[in-house]
């Protein structure tokens, strides 16, 4: 169901490296072995009627329509199922064939709805194209025999709708539920003519286990399962290639718009990440770019109290461009800085540093990554010399052990989840690490082999007591460490581990694993052939997030799963550009490309390019930048595309901060949590609206392009151009492709990089440079970036958030698929049918113990602060610990996290908070003060003067 | 002690067999009469069970069809001497119907305890594997081949060739699977064999096994076949016992294990890939083909799935050799058939004969025409998706190329006799209603075409537009017999066709102007 004039090969490709040539219908075709016949005859030009089939998909052989004569054979074999041969003689239109196929399409049509006119299918129906192609002329069972035709239609669904009248049951979308998402909510019920599609039981798709994707939409030849976007407005006529702006998977879509409204998205079956899928946020919840929340007009005002007033874009960067210049003439050059985001393109949040760094002329630029990966950068940079994971997502087809820690890959990276899953369905091993049961611990056809349900917090116990195991018991690989590594920190590594205090037994009673479970998963990772490492924010996020990663990389250097496909160490990136934002420079201590603000010859390189003198010393850290406004340091603050202050911990101590400062300028969509302590807002742009590129979690960068002209009338990237030239520092670019040139000329690691090449090959995995001119899909193949990997020691230093008397549970976080981090995108979507607020987890045993009932108000409180939600009573936690997501602001999740922080990122420790959780019948006085705080500032958001009563 | 012999075989059992034999006991208990009862497999001459044979000096005298009611009388005649009464029917095996039959599978059913392992052995049992062992999987597969042996469920593939395939087929797993899941109506010689001689079924698979190099079989049986299921567990757990099943088989260091599955009790589960899909525990949706379940079967494995006839055939070829089982028989169909005789007919039951006899020769000579005496006027051969037969065909010999060459198939070896008030339009809206009963529906061919083909033969038969609708009813069949992806949807035109072709007249049509 796919406009665009990609050919449908109806089976997938053969890797088969032995050739066969046959011959089609007199033409000779020479095809990997393997190839079915229905592919190889696609890929001469011979268009053979199909249904079942699709190329993304295993064949199936049930329509029928396929049928061929071979020479030799038996029958009529079906050429999507039938394997290329030899010297093979296929024949695939004769008069028989076509009776044959003409005598299907009578079957089908006599039980089929004849409204094609008026079907929304109509022009994109893989039925209506192939009855066209057979020649049907009539149906001559005429239409009053058995039927499906008055099968009711299933709604049920916000974005997509089942009508089983008009079903074929191809299987199609049982078996793209199957083996592209790997979540079995489709069957066929039944048998004979009275089968048919039925989600889980027989539910409705909103009741059953579907988790939205859109795999089966996708694949459905008919109107049965239809976009509801396409119900309602018909079908779209043009489409460009984009990539999704959701997560770290970074999808590739192709935008099918109609003019300049986007009809639905469609994952691109050439999409180097997602190869074709998606998930219901990418593929689904796109309405908030047109929400009438959107703000399209430039706003200030001189105090967070007053109602804010419309201007012109001039007038606006003039504002704030004026009170930037009063700040650093006031309060010094550092008074002010600037917040670059994750969600925006590498070249806006290039530009956004070089604003800071050039501009402002401080180092007060920092990254919402600071929150999520910061460790990642530190750890693996410290051990392999490069801030990135080592593969590419297509690497697990190779794995056969996986190891999962502190990552919920089907719902936080869902696409990938798939992947993930499909190859341990294919017989891959998998090792959980994990406080809580996620999805990938069980679901259908994948079961972990150990699940180390760790207690929160002890992450660098449990890797440490792994590399124990692997060390004591000669699991290691010497000859890779002797050949790759730096020895003498390998030995005093494996003197540390070897250590008894870092044995499983010992460390069981700290993380609360089993020490046979920990043995047993070092032996399988160690032994069980190429072993690859996941990990995500329950790794990162934590006091001692910086030495688990380091941990694990130690993991992996030494059993030697570094520098092949199918092994290495892989950060699962939370959102869309978390991995470009970093490599742009948006740390406060490096310049693009992770080299150092200190080091003389790569500043020397920036000055002569930007044609300023720029600082040698690093400038302030998020965190930093609170302490420093409240002591009155710290004044003025742009920030784009973030909203620091619903997503950074200990937020009451944040609000306290922000309502110091005198100019607060936020760049953005809507009117964030943020933007209610702000005084300049600038409208932003989505990624519909503009050009450019993000990087994915596997490095790879990707094109973002513009489908529709900008709301707010400016891409993002001028607008801080705009307000570069406004400070006083010319910028001039005209396209964002200039930027890139840019930063490719300052850039080792980028040096390839070019608009030009990541058009002619749909994406490009850095490194790119004279060394990997194409790109570099697996890290450290020969070498260590750094030269020799390098051991660390990894010291188990227990967090202050440890369980008390006073706060007896552990509180951990986390997302879900439907909602999207902060929540700004998604709860302006249907994707709230999914989740409509957040809940604390608890286990039933806590909850029994603490009276407290499913849906009951609990308070939670640590030192930190006090919040209230509703229970959800889940086994999925262990007891002793919470668990909670923070898609909405009200929940207040972090007016409880701490201003804990990795020793060496300050990341903050968001995945262990201890708290105090009761039964209550009202919202926490926090919850009261916000509420109030907010509704005040949506009214002066409603009355705020408009701009041409103004003029 | 007197031995007497009393049928554990459902069709006995249905017809009272357990009340006799309480009767009896009862009877003997009381009179102070000395008696073992053994509860044998059935002779296969339904029209005479239950059977009572008692053990003489003068060899085993047969009575039947006993009722209880008839045990005081027959004791008081002198059951245990073997004298004389209304039911006797002396010698059995010199009754024609029993004398002229060739029983090369069937040797030792209505002879033997079934579970008896000692009387499996002491009746030729295990002779096969024996010789088995001596050979190498190559040479095994050889006597098979050269056996002429060929599928007894359906598509009468040469069960040496199948078997080479899987031989050669690298693994380190491959399984055995039985096909016992008999869904032909009026079929019952898999059931017989389970029931009469479960020893003979097991010894087959442990040859497979060696043949092709696989160390587990399964047993995949019909559901409503408790009888069949006891006496199979009975007979592994007792191969188990004596070291002819487990690691280490009759001490040559081979394993092969055995267990039997119960089927989901549907037709469509006896075709091979279905059944596969239903042992791995799925719906039964029919697989393509290739893969072949040889190359690709079980859980991805090759394996060799064969009907119970077949692998119960296998013992003899290895005790005899090859040529001793290939010198019965007619052209490329060698060795014996067991036909069941069912439906409308004076003598039904199992009659196992060298291929060759003609139909006539059976229906008449030994099956005694119609039960009610009526003419016979038509014959389903090869269960339901057999052909209908008419009168003028009945000299065709029971061979596979021969029917094949009458567009009809020999099938599992059902015969359903027909008297002449059958309606032959009713009995192909009936093929066409089964199709819809019993399709997987995973091919549009069969899953829509065999509704529409009720549809139209309604149709025909209420003379709506009869001309076209017969084009039609053609059409479709041409369309389900080409375009289905199993023998299903692809072979239930047979029936319909024939009956259109032979007997128009039951359509209404006088003679139809497109018959083949
Ligand atoms: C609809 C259908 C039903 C079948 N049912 C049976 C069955 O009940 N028993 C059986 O042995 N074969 C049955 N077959 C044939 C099997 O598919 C397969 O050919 C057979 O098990 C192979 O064993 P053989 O080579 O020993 O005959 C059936 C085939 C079809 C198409
Ligand atoms: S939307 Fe995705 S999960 Fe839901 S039924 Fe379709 S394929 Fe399965
Ligand atoms: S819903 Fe669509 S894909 Fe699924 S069986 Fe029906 S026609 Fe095929
Ligand atoms: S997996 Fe991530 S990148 Fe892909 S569609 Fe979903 S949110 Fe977008
Ligand atoms: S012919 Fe019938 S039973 Fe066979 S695969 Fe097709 S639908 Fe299933
Ligand atoms: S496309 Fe080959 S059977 Fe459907």
């Amino acid at each position: 169901m796919i406009i665009n004039n990609e050919t449908d090969y109806g089976t997938p490709a053969s890797l088969s490296a032995n050739l066969v040539t046959l011959e089609i219908d007199g033409r000779k075709v020479t095809v990997p072995e393997g190839t079915s016949v229905m592919r190889a005859a696609g890929e001469t030009g011979i268009n053979i009627p199909k249904l079942c089939a699709t190329d993304s998909l295993d064949p199936f052989g049930s329509c029928r329509m396929c049928l061929v004569q071979i020479e030799g054979a038996r029958g009529y074999p079906a050429s999507c199922t039938t394997p290329v041969a030899e010297g093979m003689k296929v024949c695939t239109q004769n008069e028989k064939l076509a009776n044959i196929r003409r005598g299907i399409a009578e079957l089908y049509i006599s039980d089929h709805p004849l409204d094609c006119l008026t079907c929304s299918a109509n022009g994109d129906c893989e039925l209506q194209d192939t009855v066209g192609a057979v020649g049907l002329r009539e149906v001559r069972y005429g239409y009053e025999g058995e039927n499906h035709l008055d099968a009711a239609k299933d709604g049920s669904n916000p974005y997509f709708s089942f009508d089983p009248a008009k079903c074929i049951v191809c299987s199609r979308c049982v078996r793209a539920c199957e083996e592209t998402q790997g979540t079995y909510a489709l069957t066929i019920d039944g048998r004979g003519f009275d089968s048919k599609v039925s989600p889980s039981q027989n539910q409705a798709f909103m009741d059953s286990e579907c988790v939205s994707c859109g795999a089966c939409v996708q694949a459905c030849p008919t109107a049965t399962l239809m976009e509801k976007s396409v119900i309602d407005h018909g079908l779209p006529e043009h489409s460009v290639i984009t990539t999704c702006a959701y997560c770290g998977v970074g999808c590739s879509f192709r935008a099918e718009m109609k003019g300049e409204q986007v009809i639905r998205m469609v994952p691109d079956k050439n999409g180097q990440a997602n190869h074709g899928h998606s998930c219901v946020k990418g593929r689904f919840a796109f309405g908030y770019a047109t929400h009438k929340d959107r703000i399209t007009t430039p706003m200030i005002r001189d105090n967070i109290s007053d109602a804010w007033q419309e201007v012109s874009w001039e007038e606006a960067i003039e504002f704030a461009a004026e009170k930037l210049k009063q700040l650093q003439a006031k309060y010094g050059r550092d008074s002010i800085g600037g917040i670059t985001s994750s969600r925006c393109t590498n070249e806006e949040t290039y530009l956004v540093q070089k604003l800071v760094r050039a501009g402002f002329g401080n180092n007060n630029v920092d990254t919402c990554a600071r929150v999520c990966h910061s460790p990642t950068g530190y750890g693996l940079k410290s051990t392999f010399g490069e801030s990135s994971g080592t593969q590419n997502f297509d690497s697990v087809k190779k794995s056969d052990v996986i190891l999962v820690i502190g990552a919920n890959p089907t719902d936080g990276h869902p696409v990938f989840g798939s992947m993930m899953k499909r190859r341990l369905r294919e017989g891959a091993k998998l090792i959980v690490a994990d406080p809580r049961t996620i999805d990938l611990v069980k679901s259908p056809h994948v079961q972990a082999d150990y699940h180390l349900k760790l207690r929160p917090g002890t992450n660098v116990a449990l890797v440490t007591a792994l590399a124990h195991v692997i060390v004591t018991e000669d699991l290691a690989d010497e000859k890779f460490v002797s050949e790759r590594c730096d020895t003498e920190s390998f030995a005093k590594w494996k003197t540390f581990v070897a250590k008894p205090e870092n044995s499983p037994e010992a460390m069981a009673e700290v993380t609360g694993v089993p020490a046979d479970a920990i043995r047993g998963a070092a032996r399988l990772y160690a032994t069980g052939g190429n072993g690859a490492i996941y990990y995500g924010l329950g790794v990162t996020e934590h006091s001692q997030g910086s030495t688990t990663v380091i941990g694990i990389a130690n993991l992996a250097m030494a059993t030697g799963n570094i520098g092949r496909d199918g092994v290495g160490v892989n950060p699962l990136r939370g959102q869309n550009n978390v991995q470009g934002s970093c490599d742009m420079g948006s740390f406060p201590h490096e310049f693009v490309g992770y080299r150092h603000v200190s080091d003389t010859k790569t500043r020397a390189l920036f000055e002569s390019a930007w044609k300023v003198e720029l600082q040698s010393e690093p400038g302030l850290r998020i965190p930093n930048m609170f302490s420093a406004a409240i002591d009155g340091s710290f004044k003025g603050l742009y920030i784009q595309g973030e909203d620091i202050a619903q997503s950074d911990p200990d937020i009451q101590h944040v609000h306290h901060a922000l309502r110091q400062m005198e100019c607060i300028i936020v760049q953005d969509l809507f009117l964030n949590e943020t933007a209610k302590f702000a005084h300049v807002f600038l409208p932003g742009s989505s990624f519909l609206e503009k050009n450019g590129t993000f990087t994915n979690a596997e490095r790879r960068i990707s094109p973002v392009r513009k489908v529709m002209t900008p709301l707010g009338g400016k891409e993002d990237w001028e607008v801080t151009q705009d307000l570069a030239n406004a400070v006083g520092y010319p910028m001039n670019y005209k396209h964002p492709s200039e930027i890139m040139d840019e930063i490719a000329r300052l850039t080792p690691q980028f040096a390839g990089v070019s608009y030009a090449k990541i058009e002619a090959m749909g994406s490009i995995q850095w490194p790119c440079n004279d060394e990997f001119p194409e790109g570099t899909p697996t890290m450290h193949a020969d070498h260590f970036v750094r030269g020799q990997g390098r051991f660390m020691l990894t010291e188990y230093v227990p967090t202050d958030e440890k369980a008390s008397r006073k706060y007896p549970l552990l509180l951990t976080t986390g997302r879900i698929l439907s909602q999207y981090n902060v929540g700004a995108q998604t709860r302006r979507t249907d994707n709230v049918a999914w989740h409509e607020e957040d809940r604390l987890e608890i286990h039933p045993h806590d909850a029994e113990e603490l009276g407290i009932n499913d849906a009951d108000w609990v308070g939670i409180k640590s030192r930190a602060g006090e919040t209230v939600l509703r229970a959800l009573i889940s086994e999925r936690v262990q007891p002793g610990v919470v668990y909670t997501t923070f898609h909405f602001p009200h929940s207040g999740a972090n007016v409880i996290t701490t201003d804990n922080s990795d020793w060496a990122t300050n990341c903050p420790e968001y995945k262990v908070t201890a708290v105090h959780v009761a039964k209550v019948s009202e919202p926490s006085r926090w919850q009261k003060q916000y509420q109030d705080f907010s509704d005040k500032q949506e009214t002066l958001l409603k009355d705020r003067i408009v701009a041409h009563e103004h003029e | 002690m007197t031995r007497v012999f009393i049928s554990r075989d459902a069709t006995a059992l249905s017809l009272g067999a357990e009340q006799v034999v309480q009767t009896l006991q009862q009877q003997a208990t009381a009179r102070n009469l000395p008696l073992e009862i053994v509860r044998n497999g059935s002779r296969g001459m339904f029209w005479l069970e239950p059977l009572v044979e008692v053990e003489t000096a003068t060899g085993r005298v047969a009575y039947g069809p006993v009722q209880a009611s008839d045990i005081t009388g027959l004791l008081d005649a002198g059951l245990l001497e073997g004298s004389g009464h209304p039911l006797y029917q002396g010698d059995i095996e010199a009754l024609p119907y029993f004398k002229n039959q060739k029983r090369l599978t069937f040797a030792r059913v209505g002879i033997t305890d079934p579970v008896s392992f000692d009387d499996y052995v002491q009746h030729d049992g295990y002779r096969g594997l024996k010789n088995a062992l001596k050979l190498s999987p190559q040479e095994i597969v050889k006597q098979v081949t050269d056996s002429g042996l060929r599928g007894r469920g359906g598509a009468a593939f040469p069960t040496g060739i199948k078997w080479n395939t899987v031989l050669n087929a690298p693994s380190e797993q491959k399984y055995i699977v039985c096909n016992a899941d008999e869904g032909d109506s009026g079929t019952f010689s898999d059931r017989m064999i389970m029931e009469g001689d479960p020893f003979v079924l097991i010894e087959g698979m442990t040859i497979a096994g060696l043949a092709v190099g696989a160390t587990r079989g399964y047993i995949y049986l019909r559901v409503e076949y408790p009888h069949a299921h006891a006496a199979l567990n009975e007979a592994i757990a007792s191969a188990y016992r004596n070291g002819y099943l487990g690691d280490n088989i009759s001490g040559s260091g081979k394993a092969f294990h055995l267990e039997v599955r119960l089927g989901a009790g549907a037709y469509i589960c006896g075709e091979e890939t279905s059944l596969l899909e239903s042992l791995e525990g799925k719906r039964g949706l029919v697989r393509f083909k290739p893969p072949l379940p040889a190359i690709v079967g079980l859980f991805g494995q090759p394996t060799v799935v064969n009907n119970v006839i077949s692998l119960a055939s296998v013992p003899i070829i290895l005790d005899k050799g090859a040529d001793y089982y290939r010198d019965y028989g007619m052209g490329r169909s060698r060795g014996t058939l067991p036909l069941q005789l069912a439906g409308n007919i004076k003598h039904p039951g199992l009659f196992e004969v060298a291929f060759g006899m003609t139909l006539r020769e059976l229906l008449y000579d030994y099956g005694g025409g119609c039960a009610n005496g009526r003419p016979i006027r038509a014959v389903q051969v090869g269960g339901p998706l057999g052909a209908y037969l008419p009168e003028a065909q009945f000299d065709t010999p029971l061979d596979y190329e021969a029917f094949t060459g009458i567009s009809a198939v020999l099938g599992h070896g059902g015969i359903v006799v027909h008297d002449d008030t059958v309606d032959m339009a009713e009995m192909a809206r009936y093929a066409m209603e089964f199709c819809v009963e019993e399709s997987c529906g995973k091919c549009t061919p069969c899953r829509i075409g065999s509704v529409r083909g009720v549809e139209v033969i309604e149709r025909i038969v209420q003379g709506t537009q009869r001309d076209q609708n017969t084009r039609l009813l053609r059409d479709l069949c041409d369309t389900m017999t080409y375009g289905s992806l199993c023998a299903m949807g692809g072979m239930t035109p047979i029936p319909v066709i024939s009956a259109l072709n032979y007997f128009p007249e039951d359509f209404g049509i006088k003679s139809d102007v497109d018959a083949a």
